[in-house]
């Protein structure tokens, strides 16, 4: 019997560097593989979380139940980087930006085929899965089709 | 409550990088402030190390500095709140001495960030921000207030150009502070050069200019109790409100994108406690590490109206001569931003101010003084508010 224990690891496939390996949300992973955007929701009080949480803090309980994020949320803010942090030189330039989809809104990057130029504060988006050249998952925001 | 007074201040040159260790670097701040309050290392008796840790080899540096500055065996220990530490130290320090435990504190705030290169500072401060669901995305602290700059200016309709009035401010003071780290004028017209490097994009809509420089430094506050003002008998400032607050590390758990809301409340907890309004404050230090910081601390500390921030700096009111002094040591913008030291060298401008001390600088007759420190982009907020002897 082996004595090494499996590490639950997913997580580390988040984005172009992940910071994070371990997390109780690593299901997150799996349904990006499936082509879903995800959060949680408290079965008790029935509030939305994006980012997802493993537990709730208004109930203090950890009963949550998995949502997709769907439609269309609306631009918030945006910013174009043309300088990157290190590990993320190649991607530059990237656009970092928010949408609000009532009740949670969700932080992360502009497709990189959408200009900045085409980008309106209050311009309707949706969230997708992407696979980065590196192989990485994260997801993109893009116009409404 | 027993009162708490600010009684010796001290700060480094602020600089590029630092030609010795963080012992060496602490030591400069301290020796300034320990001569200014005319007191001897044994008069204190306990000290708060304010930093943020990721910048150093030395782990726990709290003890290691105590040692250097002669502050054995007295209790030391280390706060962190990112940008804003030193604000949180002497949140503590004021706690310290109100519950009678010390009375005595001396708040000590460094960072040395040339250790690592600027690219790596900028992923370490981007990791001030949530690294799990955020810095996978490449964040970094120029964007994020970037992003607040945007939503401002979609909002209300500030410019660039309003942005670019608040760093040839902050340069116009810091070619005057001998401390600052960035002394060089900065013009309007540099803004619409294309081959001006105070032009050149960041994050947008910020650029070069909008940005602060990272520096060495450190700085060092020493608080007392009334009674043991009066017995080493210097000018006191009192410290007469304190107000820190939190908000989400995450930009999705907020709601306010064109001011802090962690800045608002610790603004409305300070002003309570000191029993003043803004329209009392007589200078202010705002913590402008983007341009854009200083314009929203205008709104959020109440000195304009949101959205109205702009009418401020174009008008002036913000210079020393006008209505509501702020930043005229040079800023973060100018005078440069050592993480841990930032709150402490704020402290000390005010205090220098408020004591009729502040040379070039100093602002006619001030009662009411103002900090404005933030920790991250808004996820600490930490007000205080200081008086002179009236």
């Amino acid at each position: 019997m082996s004595t090494v224990k499996e590490v639950d690891d997913r997580f580390k496939r988040f984005g172009t560097v992940s910071f994070t390996g371990i997390s109780k949300i690593n299901d997150f992973i799996d349904h990006l593989d499936d082509g879903r955007v995800t959060g949680t929701r408290c079965t008790d009080c029935g509030r939305a979380f994006f980012p997802p949480r493993a537990d709730c803090c208004q109930c203090r309980t950890s009963r949550m139940q998995w949502f997709d994020i769907a439609g269309r949320g609306r631009l918030v803010t945006y910013s174009r980087l043309a300088f990157a942090p290190v590990g993320f030189q190649d991607d530059v330039p990237y656009c970092i930006a928010l949408l609000d989809y009532g009740d949670y809104k969700v932080f992360g990057r502009i497709a990189a085929d959408l200009p900045e130029e085409d980008l309106k504060i209050g311009m309707e988006m949706v969230t997708t899965v992407n696979t980065l050249p590196n192989g990485q998952l994260n997801y993109v925001f893009k116009k409404e089709r | 409550m027993n009162k708490v007074a600010i009684i010796g201040v001290g700060q480094s040159k602020f600089v590029r990088q630092y030609p010795g260790s963080i012992r060496e670097l602490v030591f400069d701040g301290f020796k300034e402030a320990v001569a200014d309050a005319g007191i001897t290392a044994g008069d204190i008796g306990a000290s708060v190390v304010c930093s943020a840790p990721e910048y150093d080899k030395q782990r726990s540096p709290a003890g290691v500095l105590a040692e250097y500055l002669g502050l054995n065996p007295q209790p030391t220990f280390y706060v962190e709140s990112l940008c804003s530490s030193s604000s949180t130290g002497l949140r503590l320090a004021y706690a310290l001495v109100t519950s009678g435990l010390h009375s005595v504190v001396a708040v000590l705030g460094f960072q040395k960030m040339s250790e690592i290169s600027s690219s790596e500072s900028q992923e370490r401060m981007g990791r001030g921000a949530d690294i799990q669901w955020e810095s996978p995305f490449g964040t970094m602290m120029p964007a994020y207030y970037a992003m607040y700059a945007r939503a401002h200016m979609e909002t209300y309709g500030t410019s660039p150009d309003d942005l670019a009035l608040i760093r040839v401010k902050a340069a116009t003071y810091g070619q005057l502070n001998d401390r600052a780290v960035y002394r060089k004028p900065v013009t309007f017209d540099m803004f619409g050069d294309p081959n001006n490097r105070m032009s050149g994009p960041v994050a947008s809509p910020l650029r070069v200019g909008d940005c602060c420089a990272n520096a060495d430094g450190s700085s060092c506050i020493i608080v007392a109790n009334e009674e043991k003002t009066k017995a080493f008998g210097r000018k006191p400032v009192w410290i007469l409100g304190t107000g820190a607050a939190t908000a989400s590390v995450n930009l999705a758990g907020r709601d306010l994108f064109t001011g802090l809301s962690a800045a608002r409340e610790a603004a409305r907890q300070a002003y309570d406690m000191a029993d003043v309004t803004p329209e009392d404050v007589d200078v202010a230090e705002v913590h402008d590490c983007f341009t854009i910081a200083e314009l929203m601390a205008y709104e959020d500390l109440g000195f304009a109206e949101p959205g109205k921030g702009r009418e401020l700096i174009r008008s002036k009111a913000t210079y020393k001569e006008g209505r509501i002094p702020v930043n005229v040591d040079g800023g973060l913008l100018s005078k440069g931003h050592p993480i841990g030291a930032t709150g402490g060298s704020q402290i000390r401008t005010i205090v220098l101010q408020l004591r009729g001390e502040a040379g070039d600088i100093q602002v006619k007759d001030p009662a009411v003084g103002l900090v404005h420190n933030i920790g991250g982009v808004g996820l600490y907020g930490n007000v205080t508010i200081l008086g002179r002897d009236s």
